[in-house]
């Protein structure tokens, strides 16, 4: 462990977690709010089409319903549901309600009653004419000259190519491409798929839209942006920001699902037309097909390497489905290139291009991993692929291309978020220790070259590695405010948004080794741009590095403050003086005071002030974590059923503030990948209805899905980070796809390309 | 209609129209919380409670069917102000992260210890397997019902019905 903390580096108690554990209420719907309406969604049941009427007298006429809202009747603004740093990077191509509709589930109209059941009817009584338009329903139709396009409103903004359906491109060149190749020994090419796959945090999206006392709107809502629910919303309802308060409280869940705005200001519009509060809950479908899912893309990678397995030039081409609407149609097509293509920074050859497309599918939008877990689907494939041509070991073939701390990449300063990203130098890379662990805790060596078949099922192993970032560089801004009670307990106060990860804890820890005491002394309030400050939220793996840097200055300005009081207790000046289980000391006479003499002293006695203090960060670099993943899985030869029988992966996060919780998020995003690598796609009818919107059709992982798992964080400093920590919440999600693809080409000779790997495309491939 | 059942060792009568889900009279009704809502067709466990010691998902049970029964919440393991060994064991082994599925699994994990005091790893990962979760993996929930199996034979008094000391 590369820092010794008192707090910092233990499992300490989850601050959280009594309460969780016995089920109190925290979350969004457990607040009971008297008077409140129903608020529930029409959806358009046709994947595309214009609405040429819609009447609601007979809706109205049911008794109970408070208000109706659509194109008809409310301003059209144009807007993004991505909730992300401001200028936004994604397209303005979304309404409140608008005219027309582009996927099966799009927003119709809403409405707000006294009971469900008034909404429900209500809703059965709408009269919408449509005139259905041919719909798109991939991205190569979407393409196809002559496509119908899905974006022709005028009012639009920030459309790539609106006409010809391309939400989003990227054209990223560095040196010679073709040179690259031509000097090349050795050239391979992998093209991998991802389908629609959704993040099924286990709470629905859910809002409550409340008036405070003196009439200002109050949206108690699950989401991970609170600061930007309350900028987007203010936009679309035509409320100035201060008239709107946002509070989070415990989040069921988010994996990127509840970065967007999505039923916020829907709620806010019903409650203000009424003037009462309305509860919106979705249910498990809508989640499913009208919130958000990972972005489909497929991934085209041709790597060109040296005899000795240098790389020398790599291309990546990405095609990527953003749906109906553009939510961070940019910013995921990008990451694709920009968390992939550093790692292997030998290659002085590169070039990264490719388009998000518009379908008349479900929309598509931030997921943890954001565009790094598509490209690396396709990369540590072709690595597999380019291993084998050259005769290699893969893990050899790593350790020779791999980016080293001190090292830098060319990519840093060209993709960035959206935009220009900035040159940046690896300070602390631990992923060859990760290798070495990983290799041998699964038995690498051993059964690489001896691979195992009993009766039809073949056994295998394979591997691959991944980075992500700790955050946006220049762009994320985190705030803390911490202030000291009298009794040398502390309050601390962060916009960061806790969403089940036990960032709250985590930020608790580095304040707590700052400031000398128990994280106990210490009370968490997160999340409500009323009473925090501000935070970009909980998203781009952020909340340790940037939040946590927040935190740590604001504690180390409450040390000062706390220190030049006890200098005046003490007589002696600051500098002699340290800060340690809740006492201050000499340390040359070693006479001391405790934390509560001090806030007596500074509260009511002497020189009276309140030691409080904030502080802000931007990060100037965004440290990736480094992982490497190694399986075995068996292949039933018979039927194509894959099982993955042992799953290990060794992550570099930086300094783990509390490794149980930092290992957590590592096992928990490694499932979801085995899910995504086994199971889990959302299937579309030829009209574009999905017809597989319920948990039973839908597979995530359960408890007797999950192999044998085990997750090593190795030792690493990381200097830019808050006592020495970088982040651990998206890597894990990367590895799984092609260290199973991999694992099955070593135990049957066929390459899975296109997820998940169900027993169909097994066989298939076996059967060439 | 009006029915009696014992909710957390209590006794209760309450008025529900014949379709209510027992989810809804718990949540909505008699202000219960901690039984959650996931997905309302009984794929997901966050909604799992006990009627007469089995375990029940409380989104496809109609509240009428509890009438004379014995329903246990996860507020009622604690409702002495002490943690049932399983809360505690969750809390210590890091098997709670969002904590949304939390409840569904302590109940399920309750009745598991209730009749099997000494589960292998596999059959925590049998019995558990209606219970979804999407934030850890399992690995910390697993581990917590076997911390948790420890626990209870280390003091065997604690495993009431009812979940409390006696």
């Amino acid at each position: 462990m590369a820092l010794e903390g008192k707090v910092v580096g233990r499992n300490v108690r989850k601050v959280d977690g009594l309460a969780l554990a016995c089920g109190r209420p925290k979350f969004t719907l457990d607040l009971d709010l008297p008077g409140a309406l129903v608020g529930k969604i029409l959806r358009s049941p046709y994947a595309h089409a214009r609405i040429l009427r819609i009447d609601t007298s007979r809706a109205e006429a049911v008794p109970g319903v408070a208000c109706i809202l659509h194109h008809g009747n409310v301003d059209r603004v144009p807007y993004t549901t991505a909730g992300q740093g401001w200028p936004e990077p994604s397209p303005y191509d979304n309404f409140l309600f608008d005219r027309k509709v582009r996927f099966v589930g799009d927003r119709v109209a809403a409405v707000a009653a006294e009971t469900e059941e008034a909404a429900r009817e209500a809703l059965r009584l709408i009269e919408v004419d449509y005139e259905v338009l041919p719909a798109v329903l991939s991205p190569e139709e979407a393409l196809a000259a002559g496509a119908p396009a899905i974006h022709d409103e005028d009012d639009a903004e920030g459309i790539y190519d609106a006409q010809h359906n391309i939400a989003a491109a990227v054209d990223i060149p560095v040196g010679d491409i073709e040179r690259g190749f031509a000097e090349s020994d050795v050239i391979v090419e992998a093209s991998c798929e991802i389908p629609y796959s959704q993040h099924v945090a286990l709470e629905p999206h859910c809002v409550i839209a409340y008036f405070d006392e003196d009439g200002r709107l109050v949206l108690r809502t699950s989401t991970q942006v609170p600061f930007h629910v309350r900028r987007i919303v203010a936009r679309v309802v035509g409320l100035p920001m201060e008239k709107i308060r946002v509070v989070k409280p415990r989040i069921g869940g988010g994996f990127g699902s509840k970065q967007e705005v999505i039923l916020e200001p829907v709620a806010a519009a019903l409650a203000l037309r009424a003037g009462r509060p309305v509860v919106m809950a979705l249910d498990r479908a809508e989640v499913f097909t009208a919130t958000r899912t990972r972005h489909p893309m497929r991934v085209r990678v041709k790597l060109g390497a040296k005899k000795d397995g240098t790389l020398h030039a790599i291309e990546m081409e990405a095609l990527s489905n953003t749906g109906a609407y553009g939510a961070h149609s940019l910013t995921v097509l990008s990451n694709t290139g920009s968390k992939t293509l550093p790692l292997y920074n030998k290659a002085p050859h590169l070039w990264f291009h490719g388009k998000a497309v518009y379908t008349n599918l479900p929309v598509a939008g931030a997921y943890r991993g954001y565009g790094a877990t598509q490209g690396y689907f396709a990369l540590e494939v072709a690595m597999d692929m380019l291993a084998e041509r050259l005769g290699m070991d893969p893990i050899e073939l790593r350790l020779v291309n791999h980016i080293r701390a001190g090292e830098t990449s060319p990519i840093f300063e060209k993709i960035g978020e959206g935009r220009e990203g900035k040159p940046q130098t690896v300070k602390s890379c631990a992923l060859e220790e990760c290798l070495r662990v990983g290799a041998e805790k699964i038995g690498w060596r051993e059964k690489r070259a001896r691979r195992r078949r009993e009766g039809s099922w073949a056994y295998g192993v394979g591997m691959s590695v991944s980075m992500q970032g700790s955050g946006i560089t220049g762009i994320d801004m985190a705030a803390a405010t911490i202030m000291m009670n009298e009794n040398g307990s502390f309050r601390l106060l962060v916009g960061a948004t806790d969403i089940g990860t036990g960032s709250d804890t985590v930020l608790a820890q580095i304040a707590a080794e700052v400031l000398g005491v128990p994280v106990e002394r210490i009370s968490v309030y997160s999340s409500d741009t009323d009473f925090t400050p501000f935070d970009t939220g909980a998203y781009a793996s952020s909340t340790t590095y940037v939040s946590g840097m927040a935190v740590l200055r604001a504690a180390r300005k409450v040390r000062e403050a706390i220190l030049e009081v006890a200098a005046g207790m003490l007589a002696e000046p600051p500098e002699d003086l340290e800060l340690a289980e809740e006492r201050v000391t000499s340390k040359k006479t070693g006479k001391s005071v405790t934390l509560s003499e001090v806030g007596h002293r500074a509260t009511y006695v002497v020189d009276q002030r309140h030691i409080i203090a904030s502080a802000s960060f931007v990060p100037e670099e965004s440290p990736p974590p480094f992982a490497a993943f190694f399986c075995e899985v068996a292949v039933d030869t018979e039927t194509g059923v894959v099982r993955v029988e042992r799953f290990v992966a060794a992550a570099d996060c930086g300094v783990a503030i509390h490794p149980k919780l930092a290992a957590g998020q590592l096992e928990g995003a490694i499932v979801q990948g085995i899910g995504h690598a086994l199971s889990e796609e959302l299937l579309f009818s030829e009209k574009g209805r999905c017809t597989n919107a319920n948990l039973f059709d839908y597979r995530i992982p359960s408890a007797l899905d999950v192999p044998a798992l085990e997750v090593v964080l190795v030792d690493s400093e990381e200097p830019s980070g808050p006592l020495g920590a970088k982040s651990i919440a998206e890597v894990g999600i990367n590895g799984p796809l092609p260290a199973i693809s991999n694992a099955i080409y070593h135990a049957v000779g066929v390459r899975l390309t296109r997820a998940p790997f169900t027993p169909a495309r097994v066989l298939a491939a076996l059967r060439g | 209609m009006s029915i009696n059942f014992r909710l957390n060792g209590r006794e209760v009568e309450v008025d529900v129209p014949p379709g209510r889900r027992l989810l809804n009279l718990l949540r909505e009704d008699l202000g219960l919380t901690g039984t959650k809502e996931g997905c309302g067709e009984g794929e997901c466990g966050a909604c799992t409670v006990l009627v007469d010691g089995r375990p029940r998902l409380a989104c496809l049970t109609a509240a009428i069917q509890v009438e004379g029964k014995e329903v246990l919440t996860v507020e009622g393991l604690s409702a002495g102000g002490k943690l049932h060994p399983m809360q505690e064991a969750l809390i210590k082994a890091a098997g709670v992260q969002c904590g949304f599925c939390t409840p569904g699994f302590v109940m399920a994990a309750y009745a598991l210890l209730s009749e099997n005091p000494h589960p292998t790893r596999q059959e925590v990962r049998e019995f558990l397997s209606g219970n979804l979760c999407r934030c850890t993996g399992y690995e910390g929930i697993v581990e917590a019902v076997l911390l948790a199996a420890k626990y209870l034979r280390g003091d065997p008094s604690r495993v009431t019905p009812d979940g409390k000391t006696p």
